[in-house]
């Protein structure tokens, strides 16, 4: 981080630190959510029933446009070449044997690139997304293994691929930290997220733990991660005069384009960005050096470009997740409520970026304790910057956590579902505040019920089959409720004779988590119009405000967007009305929309269509814009999901092989919009889940920095085999303080589940495994 | 000679190097079979020679010149989609979109293996034939990889369509 | 990749003629061969289309099987006399890859694929002597859980990756040859070589030699053979042990008996010693997990892969204990 940078975040953490102060004590009504969305109160319609995804057919056709299949006339393909070093300068890059190379178009590096600025780092504003402060392509330095140095354009993919080939860089290493014991021996610093301390102390952890009647006591590691959408990152884009035109695979739209603007010294509108389709992303899918570099070639060019990442190019330039080793403590009471909870550890960042992974998150409201003792300490390394990766910090925080409950558990003799039943908090433990809705004890009891969790063997290694021990584990899930601020929302009435067809629009990404389907839904009940005539604008920068499809807040960013665009359009519509209508008189506040049309909302006879008032308007159309209001529920209450997981395994005695035989996840997020797609999300959690389990670690060769598995052979995600059918539930209970009553459910199903298949593990065969993957010579 | 894509004949790449997903993609403007890693490790690429799933990235597509290929974009005819098709809509079995043009060419040559009595490495009696069933489904398309982790939908769309008309 | 020439002959003598020339390399399936194009590990001058040559599967009079080297894996997988006579083997090539590789890789290339270290794969960043001899191994002080145990040297650990290698190797296939030094047979098992102080040569073929088929000799007991493949998640995975076997009792002592092991040296392992040490001896789980012990004693184990050796034994006495006593594991 740049001095300038830090400044800026503690800058922004002191601004948060003052709201936090503030906001929990203004009275519920002066909070957005203080009053309940009239949507939940909704119990007909299109809210809560499955809905197949409106995008399906282009889908399942392969007519819908992802990246890198954008055309432009004249385009010429990019390939990168790559540094095999953690750190130095390049000395020399031979261009010569390249540039004279069949069909190649130009190579740059950073000497012929053009001037550009460094992309802002996330974090230091609203718009700042940014990998790490490290400029791109200015200078000879190396800051990791991996690092791109080199772009070759050429007239076909084969052609530049083989150029970049040709390259001949020779480098001056410099002295780099790779591994580990080395990056904490150089010492430790405190954790940042979001500008403030990842720490938390309430009372006399240590001592009340050396006091308790029960303790474990234990350390947790977790291996780094990389996302691995099945779509590797590509951009296709053109300059057009000074506008840079960008077809991207991008989950923030508004953000990327204007980080593009700032790199290239450009005005906001001089970026367009649209991403339609995104091949998965999962934390993954945002602005890394590719991008950059591919608009930079193309402009010395003058040639619109195709950058496609090769798989190993993903590895080497897109970001993953840290490491960590952790600690969880906790100490008990013979009855099992805790004394004293402890979660702390290390992870690890680059010196250029600030994204600790923040493992005690979850830990932060999820278990009453009089003692509390939660922090993230970070090493520095010479290596690619760290990312997002679904649910940083509650994905491998609630594997520690989680694993230390159910060791407590054995100890104690003491069913794990009921240990953590009485260890239920009344309020927010860190923050003191109220809970806005937290019905996780029917999570567990619905879902123990469901599952047969009475049928676990009491005794590990009690059951098996043949080869297979069996056994069953559980685990807790969270991810907390967001809603970022900068969500808006453009819906436009149009007149098609005597009907109405609305179109909503806003800045959103689309990757596959149903967003475009369920925006659809949620507009078609706050309208009062059938789906079929509700079309849903995304995935264009061109779309006022900025909405970030992460922290599992879009949905509600985009229901808190349209509720506002939603008042404004009532308030122009009443205005379009005049004295002639039934509506006449009345304020927006005393008018909702029904049935394709407006009615007073305690007497809904006083009524007007849509099309009746444009018609007497003489308008075709109306359009309002309006961003949402300020998120600050989130600051007043402690507003999170829940998850209660239930896993059967089997272990092969012979091989020490591990399968998954059952899962059930039981969810508390609120009310589920679309049942179909909620479906796929949470399962899709519980399966990358899964992989983290068992299988997944990006391998970083501590000699050198470089990742030694960047590819899909090597780096093992599960297959269908490995996947069983996975059985989800939910409470379907509204939060009152939230858009539609719903919360995010992007990132909750991934968080808890490696801990629940380690217990079922531990409940199958009597071993205890603390690191991940647990892979089958950890349990020979 | 030349390539039949989706019944129609086409030249095969001057370049020799130009493999036949780059082919599709790049030279025939058929971008509906993907790009996932390029090296054979995730089957996004899947598509069908003379009925035969294969991996159009390891492919060299000057090597099938003279053979019948079809693509995602050949399944469905003028009017409706491959029931495959349809059945991956309503059993949601796909998230971001991206690996289910391979899954679905790739479910339509497993089930012609099936036909045909291809057994799986977890066929018990090898001369026996062959009976669809969950896990066999799941082992047969273990070349596809999802990271969105649609497997349960793709395999519920696969059971209730072309699957069941193995076992019948 | 480099640019090369592509040529398809017609028949044998003309594909023969064209593999002879400097540079010229065999393309079969592909599914090796253009990775390892693309990934610059291979750079050949001309690709030598062997794919569409005459293959077939045929009974010899002995009662064994020839096999086209260019019949696909699937097709050889689902051949009726190899799922009755030979079961070892179909399994062994359904355990490998995915459906859709072996729809399109072919009998030869299967053979002839290269290791799936990852410092091979990494020509960019990595040292490897099996690439670029005299560079150094990165394995040996890296990753290596994949790695060899058996047969390896200081110069390379890797692994051949292929499983239906292991089972050619337990039923004493025969490889027929035909190339610039004239048409030959060699036993499979002398195939391919250790690497020694030359781990760049994989096999001892001579450059333009190709493999036109593999014999299966007949093999009284092959109906009781089976393979077991151990492996990071349940498919589409590289094995970190396999095992191959087939026996056949003499009472409730063994009368003979096959084994070979994969993923545990730089070639698919017949495993002599264990044959030697079980051969007449009781079928008793002491005895075959005294075979694997004989059989590893020599194990060389790295920092990762320490776990093979107990692996392999146990896996192979479950696979024996299957086979002598009809009991599905």
């Amino acid at each position: 981080m740049s001095i300038v940078d830090s400044a800026k975040q503690a800058a922004q953490g002191l601004v948060m630190g003052a709201l936090q102060k503030l906001v929990p004590l203004a009275p519920d009504s002066w909070i957005p959510g203080g009053k309940p969305d009239p949507l939940i109160a909704r119990k007909h319609g299109l809210i809560g029933k499955p809905v197949s995804r409106l995008d399906g057919t282009l889908k399942v056709t392969g007519a819908a446009p992802f990246a890198a299949e954008f055309r432009f006339d004249t385009m010429v393909y990019a390939s990168l070449a790559y540094s095999t070093i953690a750190r130095g300068r390049i000395v020399a890059i031979d261009t010569q044997a390249a540039e004279s190379a069949p069909g190649v178009v130009l190579v740059m590096t950073h000497r012929n690139a053009p001037r550009m600025a460094t992309p802002p780092v996330f974090g230091t504003s609203v718009h700042a997304i940014g990998p790490a402060d490290l400029p791109i392509f200015q200078d000879d330095r190396i800051h990791w293994n991996g690092q791109p140095i080199a772009c070759v354009l050429a007239e076909t993919q084969e052609q530049a691929d083989h150029a970049a080939a040709l390259l001949d860089i020779s480098y001056a290493p410099e002295p780099s930290i790779t591994d580990l014991a080395a990056a904490k021996a150089k010492g430790l610093e405190q954790g940042l997220f979001m500008g403030q301390p990842l720490r938390n102390s309430i009372g006399d952890a240590e001592g009340a733990l050396a006091n308790a009647e029960y303790r474990v006591d234990q350390r947790y590691r977790t291996p780094r991660h990389n996302h691995n959408p099945i779509e590797p990152h590509a951009a296709t884009l053109a300059w057009e005069g000074d506008t840079l035109i960008l077809h991207d695979a991008s989950q923030m739209v508004t953000q990327q384009a204007q980080s593009m603007a700032d790199v290239f010294g450009l005005k906001t509108e001089q970026v367009r960005l649209t991403s339609p389709y995104v091949g998965g992303g999962f934390g993954s899918k945002g602005l890394w050096d590719h991008q950059v570099i591919a608009a930079a070639a193309s402009r010395l060019a003058g040639r619109p470009v195709r950058i496609a990442l090769s798989r190993e190019g993903v590895y080497r330039t897109v970001g993953g997740r840290a490491l960590t080793e952790q600690r969880v403590a906790i100490g008990a009471r013979a009855d099992g409520t805790f004394e004293a909870l402890i979660h702390t550890g290390l992870s690890v960042i680059t010196p250029h970026n600030n994204m600790p992974e923040p493992f005690i998150l979850g830990t932060r409201s999820a278990y009453a304790a009089p003692n509390l003792l939660l922090q993230v300490e970070i090493a520095r390394m010479n290596m690619l910057a760290n990312t997002f990766m679904r649910a940083p910090g509650e994905a491998v925080g609630t594997f520690a956590l989680e694993s230390a409950i159910d060791e407590l558990a054995v100890d104690l003799g003491l069913d794990p579902v009921e240990l953590r039943i009485r260890n239920e908090p009344e309020k927010d433990p860190t923050s003191g505040l109220t809970f806005s809705s937290r019905h996780i004890v029917k999570a567990w009891r619905d879902g123990a019920t469901r599952f047969g969790w009475d049928e676990r063997p009491a005794v590990p290694g009690a059951r098996t089959e043949g080869e297979w021990q069996i056994g069953m584990g559980c685990a807790t899930g969270t991810y907390p409720y967001y809603r970022m601020p900068g969500a808006e929302a453009r819906i436009t009435l149009l007149r098609d004779g005597d009907n109405v067809r609305a179109k909503v629009e806003v800045a959103a990404a689309e990757m596959g988590m149903g967003t475009s389907t369920t925006t659809a839904i949620v507009a078609a009940e706050r309208l009062g119009l059938p789906i079929d005539w509700i079309e849903v604008g995304y995935g264009d920068s061109a779309i006022p405000g900025a909405i970030m499809a992460g922290g599992s807040q879009q949905t509600a960013a985009i229901g808190g967007a349209v509720i506002a665009a939603h008042g404004e359009l009532v308030a122009a519509l009443l205005k379009l009305a005049g004295n002639d209508s039934p509506l006449a008189g009345l304020s927006a506040n005393e008018v909702g929309s029904d049935e394709g049309g407006l009615a007073k909302l305690d007497d809904p006879s006083r009524r007007e269509s849509y099309a009746s008032i444009l018609t007497r308007a003489r308008r075709d159309s109306v359009s309002v814009t309006k961003a949402g209001s300020m998120p600050l529920e989130f600051m007043h209450w402690s507003m999170h999901s829940h998850s209660a997981l239930f896993c059967e395994v089997r272990v092969n005695q012979v091989t020490g092989e591990v399968r998954v035989s059952r899962f059930l996840g039981s969810f508390d997020c609120g009310r589920i919009l679309n049942p179909k797609t909620a479906t796929s999300q949470f399962r899709g959690g519980i399966i990358m889940g899964l992989g983290m389990a068992l299988m997944e670690e990006t391998q970083f060769d501590e000699r050198n920095g470089r990742i030694m598995n960047p590819s899909l052979a090597e780096y093992h995600i599960p297959v269908h085999l490995d996947v069983p059918e996975i059985d989800v539930i939910w409470t379907d209970i509204p939060d009152p303080h939230t858009p539609m009553g719903a919360h995010g459910i992007g990132e909750i199903g991934i968080t808890g589940v490696a801990a629940a298949v380690a217990n079922a593990i531990y409940n199958a065969t009597g071993k205890r495994i603390r690191d991940l993957p647990i892979t089958l010579d950890r349990l020979l | 000679m030349s390539l039949i894509v989706n019944g129609t004949e086409v030249a095969p790449p001057a370049d020799p190097r130009v493999s036949l997903l780059d082919h599709l993609r790049e030279g025939l403007h058929l971008p509906g079979t993907k790009k996932g890693c390029n090296q054979g490790a995730c089957g996004a690429c899947t598509v069908l020679v003379d009925g035969d799933r294969i991996l159009s990235c390891l492919a060299l597509a000057v090597q099938y010149d003279g053979r019948r290929i079809t693509t995602i974009e050949g399944l469905a005819d003028d009017d409706a989609l491959h029931p495959l098709q349809t059945a991956f809509i309503e059993h949601d079995g796909f998230q971001c979109g991206y690996c289910t043009p391979g899954q679905i060419c790739s479910a339509i040559g497993m089930a012609a293996e099936a036909r045909r009595g291809v057994p799986s490495v977890l066929t018990g009696d090898l001369s026996a034939d062959i009976t669809l069933t969950r896990e066999e489904i799941q082992e047969r398309m273990s070349g596809n990889l999802c990271r969105c982790g649609a497997h349960n939908g793709i395999i519920n769309a696969i059971r209730a369509t072309v699957a069941a008309e193995v076992a019948a | 990749m480099t640019p090369f020439d592509y040529a398809r002959p017609t028949d044998l003598a003309e594909a023969l003629r064209m593999g002879a020339a400097a540079g010229a390399a065999y393309l079969g399936g592909g599914t090796n061969i253009v990775d390892l194009m693309r990934e610059r590990l291979a750079q050949p001058s001309a690709l030598v289309d062997v794919s569409t040559l005459p293959a077939t599967i045929a009974e010899t009079d002995g009662g064994g099987l020839m096999i086209g080297a260019a019949v696909r894996n699937t097709a050889l997988a689902e051949h009726p006399v190899v799922r009755s006579r030979y079961p070892v083997l179909a399994r062994a090539i359904l355990a490998g890859a995915s459906a859709q590789i072996r729809n399109m890789a072919t009998v030869g290339g299967n053979v002839l694929q290269r290791t799936r270290c990852t410092y091979f794969y990494d020509a960019e960043g990595s040292s490897c002597n099996k690439r670029a001899p005299g560079q150094g191994c990165d394995a040996v002080g890296g990753f290596n859980r994949i790695h060899a145990v058996l047969g390896t040297s200081d110069a390379c650990v890797a692994t051949h990756p292929s499983d239906m290698c292991v089972a050619l190797a337990a039923l004493d296939a025969i490889v027929h040859i035909d190339g610039p030094l004239g048409q030959r047979t060699m036993p499979f098992g002398d195939l391919h070589r250790l690497p020694g102080d030359q781990p760049d040569r994989d096999t001892v073929l001579a450059p333009g030699d190709l493999i036109v088929a593999i014999e299966l000799p007949p093999l009284r007991f092959g109906a009781s053979s089976t393979y077991r493949k151990v492996r990071d998640r349940a498919s589409y995975a590289f094995a970190l042990i396999s095992v191959a076997a087939a026996v056949e009792m003499d009472g409730d002592r063994i009368g003979d008996v096959r084994i070979a092991f994969g993923g545990v040296a730089p070639k698919p392992w017949r495993a002599l010693t264990a044959e030697a040490a079980l051969r007449g001896g009781p079928a008793t789980a002491q005895a075959f997990r005294d075979a694997a012990a004989a059989e590893f004693a020599d194990a060389r184990v790295l920092r990762d892969n320490s776990f093979k050796p107990v692996l392999a034994s146990r896996t192979l006495a479950a696979v024996l204990g299957t086979l002598t006593t009809g009991e599905a594991a």
